[in-house]
């Protein structure tokens, strides 16, 4: 889908930012582009839609050497998003979206349409955000916009450039996860430009690790932490890469769908039968909409008469995208030894303990260096 | 608000004071200017604002543009220093020095606020599009936005609002420099305060000056409000 063949750009100066790069990505597969700032990787990726002009080398997109086709009509057919997100502040929500398709003449209707389909997508209520301003959104609302303008159009590609560094690391975690949902759905091609090695490992089906301007490790990311070409990668990859591990694997992977579930008022009486019937200490606690409310452990079952004076309330949960690592750490800052998995409603799908991941980790270190 | 009530409170008291002094019999050794001669000395200084200022309009805003644009930005410095320099210099000494290069009347008084008036123009028309964050327009250009409609659908509209500042600022300058033109016989409201000055009357000083001002607060405050309409709805958030 895009495939760069010894891609060099010198400067006039004589700097050479990129030498004699090449890889090839696949249709629907995201490709990030690692590496410490100034190995290139920004300018790897804006040679694809020629907002930096090639020197040598070439790059196909969709079999078509880019430089073939007209470059405004290149940039139209993959989408952009980068790291300062660069919303138009004059335009509303609506107007940013539909910057493309409006360029592409699409008729207002179907403007409208497909901007409320986006607005979904990226988890933004239509009637709520659609004709705001980008100074009235927060900015995780502005990344959710800038990449929800980026898909326009329905690009078949994506190039993004650190779209998701401006922002706290709660809310990164967040668009991290929704932006993998949502690529799940919508399969596009895309080049993902970061410096966060974490980052890289979660979101990438491969990954480019380039430094001082060339390609040095093109893999996998199971196989660049556990089979690293050389130093440099070995160095990059950090020597805590069994912990880094616990980002290749997703919560849904291996947590445990539908668990004991109780409802919050019914009695400790039944709850105590339940729990000895299946064995386990603890219950996870729902409302009549099966909604997370907390737990109920057997130790303080025979201080009330109904769950919900015994239980203990918690709002610590994790989404079945998450990857290992941050179910990890939501355990260890809250002495949890199990964790719900929540939907986006909130709705228990399932949970995850610490055995569990313990043993996922076990695995995968096996796996990467065995492959 | 309250601002408003005080400009229009300036405005009663300025006009106030030009309609008792021109209502006056006799100030000293001299009548006041009749009404007559106040409305076409102001409709004269009136023309010459406006008139200097499309000039400075027409010419400064289109090349402070330009000169943000590939291909033009050396020019920057020197047509920015050049105007610099052009407001740097006294503006009685402007006004003086038309008379040698240019000669008396209304064309070199033109001349000389057009000098005057141009630095705000084109410093402030400059800035609007260089200020821009350059990731908005990097962000046009990624998606495919031709130089001309990322010139027209986004630097414009963010730039119109500091532009305008730069009109409101150069008009208000201009005002008052366009009393210097009655040195070089151009008249305006600068003759009634000349004649005042001359006769020793200070009244007669004060008969010119404050319609002056009146002019200059006026003006001001109409552009303020052109600029506020113009300003896009999405950049009037307090963020």
């Amino acid at each position: 889908m895009i495939e760069l063949e010894k891609v060099t750009k010198t400067y006039p100066d004589g700097t050479e930012a990129v030498r004699d790069v090449s890889f090839e990505v696949d249709k629907g597969e995201l490709c990030v582009l690692l590496g410490p700032s100034g190995c290139g990787k920004t300018t790897t990726m804006k040679m694809v839609n020629r907002l930096i002009p090639i020197t040598t080398g070439k790059i196909f997109v969709d079999g078509v050497e880019n430089t073939e086709i007209d470059e405004d009509e290149l940039r139209r057919n993959i989408g952009y998003a980068i790291q300062d997100i660069g919303l138009f502040p004059h335009m509303t929500v609506a107007q940013n979206i539909e910057t493309v398709p409006a360029l592409r003449g699409w008729p207002k209707d179907k403007r409208r349409q497909r901007v409320e389909k986006l607005l979904e997508l990226i988890g933004m209520n239509p009637g709520e955000f659609i004709d705001k301003y980008p100074g009235e959104l927060s900015g995780g609302q502005c990344q959710r916009v800038g990449v929800g303008r980026a898909l326009g159009a329905d690009p078949p590609i994506l190039l993004m450039d650190e779209p998701f560094g401006a922002i706290d690391p709660i809310t990164r975690v967040r668009l991290q996860d929704e932006f993998l949902r949502i690529q799940q759905e919508i399969k596009k091609t895309i080049i993902f430009v970061t410096h966060d090695i974490y980052e890289a490992i979660k979101m990438g089906d491969k990954i480019a690790l380039m430094d001082q301007g060339q390609l040095v490790q093109y893999d996998t990311p199971a196989s660049l932490l556990y089979r690293p070409k050389n130093e440099f990668v070995e160095n990059f990859v950090g020597a805590d890469r069994a912990l880094k591990g616990l980002q290749l694997i997703r919560v849904k992977e291996i947590m445990t769908s539908s668990p004991p579930l109780v409802e919050a008022d019914e009695g400790t009486a039944t709850v105590e039968q339940r729990m000895q019937y299946e064995g386990i200490d603890w219950l996870v606690v729902v409302d009549d909409e099966g909604k997370f409310l907390g737990w109920v452990d057997r130790a303080n079952l025979a201080a009330g008469q109904l769950v919900s004076d015994i239980m203990n309330s918690s709002a610590t949960t994790a989404t079945a995208n998450a990857v290992l690592s941050e179910a990890l750490s939501l355990m260890l800052s809250s002495g949890l030894k199990i964790l719900a998995i929540v939907d986006r409603a909130n709705k228990v799908e399932g949970m995850l303990s610490f055995d569990a991941i313990q043993k996922a980790l076990s695995e995968i270190a096996q796996r990467g260096e065995s492959e | 608000m309250r601002r408003h009530v005080i400009l229009v409170s300036l405005l009663v008291v300025l006009v106030g004071l030009t309609v008792w002094i021109t209502n006056m019999d006799k100030i000293g050794v001299m009548e006041p200017f009749t009404y007559g001669e106040m409305l076409k000395e102001t409709q004269r200084h009136l023309l010459m604002v406006v008139t200097a200022e499309l000039a400075v309009i027409l010419i400064g805003v289109p090349l402070g543009i330009l000169v943000t644009r590939p291909g033009f930005r050396k020019l920057a410095t020197p047509v920015i220093g050049g105007a610099n320099a052009g407001q740097s210099i006294p503006s009685l000494a402007i006004v003086a020095i038309m008379v040698p290069l240019l000669g008396m009347g209304f064309g070199p008084a033109i001349a000389a606020l057009f000098i005057w008036g141009l630095l705000p123009i084109l410093r402030n028309s400059y800035a609007a599009i260089n200020n821009i964050n350059p990731a908005i327009v990097e962000a046009a250009r990624g998606m495919g936005m031709t130089r001309g409609q990322i010139a027209r659908k986004i630097e414009l509209p963010l730039a119109l609002p500091v532009i305008m500042t730069g009109i409101r600022v150069s008009t208000v300058v201009v005002v008052g420099t366009a009393t210097l033109a009655a040195l070089i016989a151009a008249g305006g409201l600068g003759r009634i305060i000349l004649a005042g000055v001359f006769s020793g009357v200070p009244l007669i000083t004060l008969q010119g000056a404050a319609p002056t001002a009146a002019m200059a607060i006026g003006l001001g405050f109409i552009l303020e409000r052109i600029e506020k309409w113009m300003t896009p709805r999405g950049l009037r958030i307090e963020v």
